[in-house]
């Protein structure tokens, strides 16, 4: 759970940083998309890196589904009678929201790729023009696009804020101090990369990027 | 104070059980919730009724045994507090209580709201004991350990293994139980030469016996009468890796 954690996290983090190229035109962000592409070239074909990319995040997720799912079946196998009287779980709204959190985000990961990878559900859908497509994402008319991305963005952040604390204690943190400040830690990192990701579609939507 | 207690009534193991509703009249706010229910089951006896099951023993917050969900809480609503040392102020005139055993797949029913904690044992006999020499205490000051060391150790060791822990565990896991019988032993200079098998023993017993797997919700920390910090289960944590990677130290491996 934590090690394939780490890894989509560690994409997530390179994918804001490439998605905040686009205030620096369309120019500058649709050659940034060809850039990708070509890393490797000539050692590796090209969108070769891509694949390799690709295929190791789809095992990453993969796994991490897979130990959740394992996780889950648990608990549910180690409490075959409920509770009549059960208060809410008090500990924090993110680590509740873990499991149906992550089905959120699944489902927009799916969407997400059929949207601006492939083009298939995109209005321009043309891979060699990414500014456009982004543009033409989130546009006014289609606010409904925007407000789905904006529900995944937040169930992502909840994911993270208990997702890093969690990661952190299964690898061994073990202080009391060193709880706060992992505690602190995820809760700073949650935001930012919340607002790394919000920031684009707002910025189309309010005409800031056009 | 007059109560409404609704109690999980369960004859045995095999019953399927159910939520059966008692009112109990005249309950002074200076007693304990434990006699509270001493004084319903006085008057289930008279009226020839089978009185209400429930585990106690020392009623002083120290043994372990009594553990009931009063609520949806484990150990009731005052936090650090066992239900022995519960008292009836803590709730007001006509409350309505729903008074529930633990559930767990690895504790059972036994009747009403006894459960079978034997899981716990066998997490203890699968490693929660030093191959120390026994006899006289030794003298204090021939084995050094630090003080900090000595104070995380001491924390850990004040779980009195009621189970709490697992009761109000989302994924009915007994991680915090472990970790605090791992970290007591494995911080001091007594417990290091069965360090890393101990954690692999016990956690094995832990998942063996049924319990759910840790998902560091932090729960059981809450409701822990004893106050069993949630960072125990990151020192079995560590240790479990460190056992996991480091074959070099277990003999016979």
């Amino acid at each position: 759970m934590a090690v394939t954690g780490i890894l989509l996290v560690l994409f997530l983090i390179a994918h804001m940083l490439g998605n905040l190229k686009i205030f620096s035109g369309a120019s500058s962000f649709d050659h940034y998309a060809h850039w990708l592409r070509e890393i490797g070239v000539p050692l590796l074909p090209s969108a070769g890196f891509l694949w390799i990319q690709r295929v190791g995040l789809l095992t990453a997720v993969l796994l991490h589904i897979w130990a959740a799912t394992v996780l889950a079946l648990r608990a549910r196998a180690a409490r075959p009678v409920r509770y009549a009287h059960r208060k809410k779980v008090r500990g924090s709204y993110a680590a509740r929201t873990m499991r149906w959190g992550g089905v959120i985000i699944l489902l927009f990961v799916i969407y997400h790729i059929l949207d601006l990878t492939t083009g298939t559900l995109n209005p321009v859908g043309d891979p060699s023009r990414p500014y456009a497509n982004v543009v033409a994402d989130f546009a006014p008319q289609r606010w409904y696009v925007t407000a789905f991305y904006t529900l995944a963005i937040v169930a992502l952040g909840f994911h993270l804020r208990h997702g890093v604390f969690s990661a952190l204690r299964s690898l061994g943190q073990q202080t009391p101090r060193g709880e706060q400040r992992a505690r602190v830690v995820a809760l700073v990192f949650a935001v930012v990369l919340c607002a790394g990701y919000l920031v684009v579609p707002f910025a189309v939507l309010t005409g800031l990027v056009s | 104070m007059n109560l409404t207690l609704r109690i999980w009534r369960q004859s045995g193991p095999q019953d399927k059980g159910r939520m059966v509703t008692y009112q109990v009249d005249d309950v002074s706010p200076d007693m304990s919730f434990l006699e509270m229910l001493d004084v319903l089951n006085e008057r289930l006896i008279l009226a020839g009724e089978e009185p209400v099951a429930f585990d106690h023993d020392c009623r002083e917050g120290i043994c372990g045994m009594c553990g009931l969900m009063i609520n949806g809480d484990a150990h009731g609503p005052q936090r650090g507090t066992t239900a022995c040392q519960l008292h009836m102020r803590q709730f007001s005139d006509g409350d309505t209580i729903d008074i529930e055993p633990w559930r767990a797949r690895a504790f059972p029913v036994i009747k009403d709201l006894v459960v079978n904690r034997n899981a716990f044992d066998k997490i203890i006999a699968a490693g929660g004991y030093v191959t120390a020499p026994t006899g006289s205490a030794p003298e204090a000051h021939s084995v050094p350990v630090a003080k900090a060391d000595a104070d995380a150790a001491f924390e850990s060791a004040a779980c009195i293994g009621c189970g709490a822990c697992v009761a109000a565990c989302p994924n009915g896991s007994g991680m915090l139980f472990t970790a605090a019988k791992v970290t007591q032993l494995s911080l001091l200079p007594q417990g290091q030469p069965e360090r890393y098998t101990r954690v692999i023993g016990m956690v094995d017993a832990h998942d063996e016996a049924g319990f759910g797997g840790c998902t560091n919700a932090g729960e059981c920390t809450v409701v822990c009468p004893k106050g069993i910090p949630l960072t125990t289960i990151g020192r079995l944590n560590r240790d479990y890796l460190t056992a996991t990677s480091r074959h070099a130290d277990t003999p016979g491996t």
